[in-house]
């Protein structure tokens, strides 16, 4: 059983049709990275994953079971519990510092408990920053602190909208290293892109255009 | 485990406030302002009634005291009644005796009283001159002196008959000559009398000891008077107390507008004051849509919301409930003592009460916007808003 099946899937806002008939399977473990130009269905697709939209027509299947006619408060749940989020602009709560942000996240799924919340911001280089507010860090620092916030609750799929999308070639590198690191743990990473090169990291890579998949390509060279 | 729980809480929403003071500092001034108002105009509602009644006696007795049977008031009844009447409230009492005399061959009324007494229950008395302060002197009233020619130390013969109907001719009196030291002007009946002490009157009379009327002047309101009065009437024998209608009545319609008033003020601040916090807490929400977003985005219910939200609001209300509480007595103190001369009576109940309304208030003021807040769509923050 895979951990996440999309099946027959359809999105409409109106007339347009922003995911038309998707069908797509992710195994546990896999590092999938979801390309496509702007208006291609990316979000969209992003959105119903992540428990934050529905479909208008399908099914999506996660761990076997069927979310897309959950209610909003199981979606909720789910999302709590089993998705990780990483965003392209970081979203950090301004006016708390990195570790409570991360903290943040553990609150609402279970306890907050800072010794954790430090341990995760030491995978990902930050422990010394654990302490600064966003506004004393730099973007790649604060990209980090987002990976940290979204693997505190070890969730079972990471999900990232552009996590490069803001980053110097550096930081990129580092986030990268950190996803590297991540899958050989066994982490699921679903990571939509419109870079080339964050897309051709991954372990297999789908390409959407019109709200369709154009093509579904498992990455040869991948490293591992 | 919880603990964890409630800490994070509290730093969340206090990080939240200490961090963004900017803008939350007017949310707190608003409600810092309200209450303020709040404790200042409700210490003085409940102090207004005290402080009036001080005020009020300076228009003169409020009680009177007459007899209840035959025989006239004693001054042992009266004692035993004024004994009723709280020491702290009782601005004084002043006894009269009545009786009519002869002046140049005028029937004239004259007043038998404690003269020192009456600056307690009349002070409104304008006196051209003095009050008489030995025996022999004398205060009359205008009318009086119009009357019969006098002013200011002149003297006056002052001849008493027992029995008016039967004074003859044949009757031989040198009559009392008596020193005029003062002129009584009120504008009212009180200018057809003329004064001296009841020593000076009980001489002239050869009777002694007894009263017809005693007027009581007593800082206190409208109730406590009927509760007094009832307590005399009904134990003490040969009194009747009862209240001058004509000053305890234009006391009570004075108080009731003035304390409708401050409560009219005091209701339409609140509203005010609820609808800045309001409106701030609008603003603050429009600004935080996307903190709002990302929290339903990691997991956060709509109740977490709510809690998070109304946290910073109570807790928002509580501080300045506080502030606004304590400048509240302040604010009354200098009202008080600049409208009335006297300090303001401190009430820690009302303290604590501003403080609760307060927070219900800001709470109250905070359920709109908190609302809008969990109608927030978590997917925004993807979008890139």
């Amino acid at each position: 059983m895979s951990l996440l099946e999309i099946r027959n899937v359809s999105k409409i806002y109106g007339e347009l049709k922003a995911l038309d008939n998707i069908n797509l399977k992710v195994e546990d473990g896999e590092w999938l990275a979801i390309m496509g130009p702007s208006g291609s269905g990316k979000s969209t697709m992003m959105n119903i994953i992540g428990c934050m939209d529905k479909p208008s027509m399908g099914e999506v299947l996660l761990d076997g079971k069927d979310i897309s006619k959950e209610s909003e408060k199981n979606l909720t749940s789910i999302r709590r519990d089993k998705i990780g989020l990483i965003f392209q602009q970081f979203h950090l709560v301004s006016y708390m510092s990195a570790v409570e942000n991360v903290m943040l996240s553990q609150y609402y799924h279970s306890m907050p408990d800072e010794k954790e919340a430090l341990e995760a911001l030491e995978r990902v280089g930050l422990k010394e920053r654990a302490k600064h507010l966003p506004s004393q860090l730099s973007g790649g620092e604060q990209q980090r602190v987002c990976v940290a916030r979204a693997l505190i609750n070890h969730p079972e799929i990471i999900l990232a909208d552009e996590p490069t999308g803001n980053l110097d070639e550096a930081n990129e590198n580092i986030v990268i290293d950190i996803f590297r690191q991540l899958h050989k743990e066994g982490t699921t990473l679903i990571v939509v892109t419109h870079d080339p090169e964050v897309g051709e990291v991954a372990e297999r890579m789908i390409r959407l255009e019109h709200g369709r998949i154009i093509s579904d390509v498992k990455n040869e060279n991948f490293r591992g | 485990m919880n603990n964890k729980r409630t800490k994070m809480f509290l730093k969340m929403i206090t990080s939240s406030l200490i961090r963004r003071r900017s803008r939350m500092i007017i949310a707190l001034l608003a409600i810092v302002v309200g209450a303020t108002i709040l404790s200042g105009l409700v210490t003085i509602y409940y102090d207004v009634p005290r402080q009036m009644g001080a005020q009020f006696r300076n228009y003169g007795a409020n009680m009177i005291f007459t007899a209840s049977g035959e025989e006239p008031l004693t001054q042992e009844n009266v004692e035993k009644g004024i004994s009723y009447i709280p020491k702290n409230e009782l601005v004084g009492y002043t006894p009269y005796r009545y009786e009519t005399v002869r002046i140049n061959e005028q029937p004239v009324l004259v007043a038998g009283t404690d003269i020192k007494g009456t600056e307690a229950t009349s002070p409104y008395w304008y006196i051209n001159g003095n009050r008489p302060t030995a025996n022999g002197q004398v205060l009359v009233g205008k009318n009086v002196a119009n009357l019969l020619g006098v002013k200011v130390g002149s003297t006056v013969e002052i001849h008493y008959y027992d029995n008016e109907a039967e004074k003859s001719d044949d009757d031989i009196d040198l009559g009392t000559t008596m020193f005029v030291t003062g002129i009584l002007e009120t504008g009212s009946s009180e200018e057809d009398y003329l004064y001296m002490s009841l020593a000076d009157l009980a001489e002239i009379t050869e009777k002694v000891g007894s009263y017809n009327v005693v007027e009581i002047s007593v800082s206190t309101s409208g109730a406590n008077l009927e509760k007094y009065i009832e307590r005399i009437d009904s134990n003490v024998e040969g009194v009747k107390a009862r209240l001058i209608k004509r000053v305890t009545s234009s006391e009570g319609a004075v108080l009731t507008k003035l304390q409708s008033l401050v409560f009219i003020v005091t209701a339409v601040i609140l509203v005010l004051t609820m609808i800045c916090v309001a409106t701030t807490m609008t603003a603050v929400i429009a600004e935080r849509r996307k903190e709002i977003g990302l929290r339903k985005a990691l997991g956060a219910s709509n109740s977490s919301i709510v809690g998070e939200f109304m946290g910073e609001g109570l807790l928002l209300g509580g501080i300045g409930g506080i502030l606004g509480s304590v400048l509240g007595f302040v604010f009354a103190e200098i009202v008080s003592v600049n409208v009335f001369s006297s300090s303001i009576t401190f009430r820690p109940l009302i303290l604590v009460i501003s403080v609760v309304v307060s927070v219900i208030v800001t709470g109250a003021a905070c359920l709109i916007p908190i609302k809008s807040a969990t109608e927030i769509d978590p997917a925004l923050i993807l979008k890139g808003e």
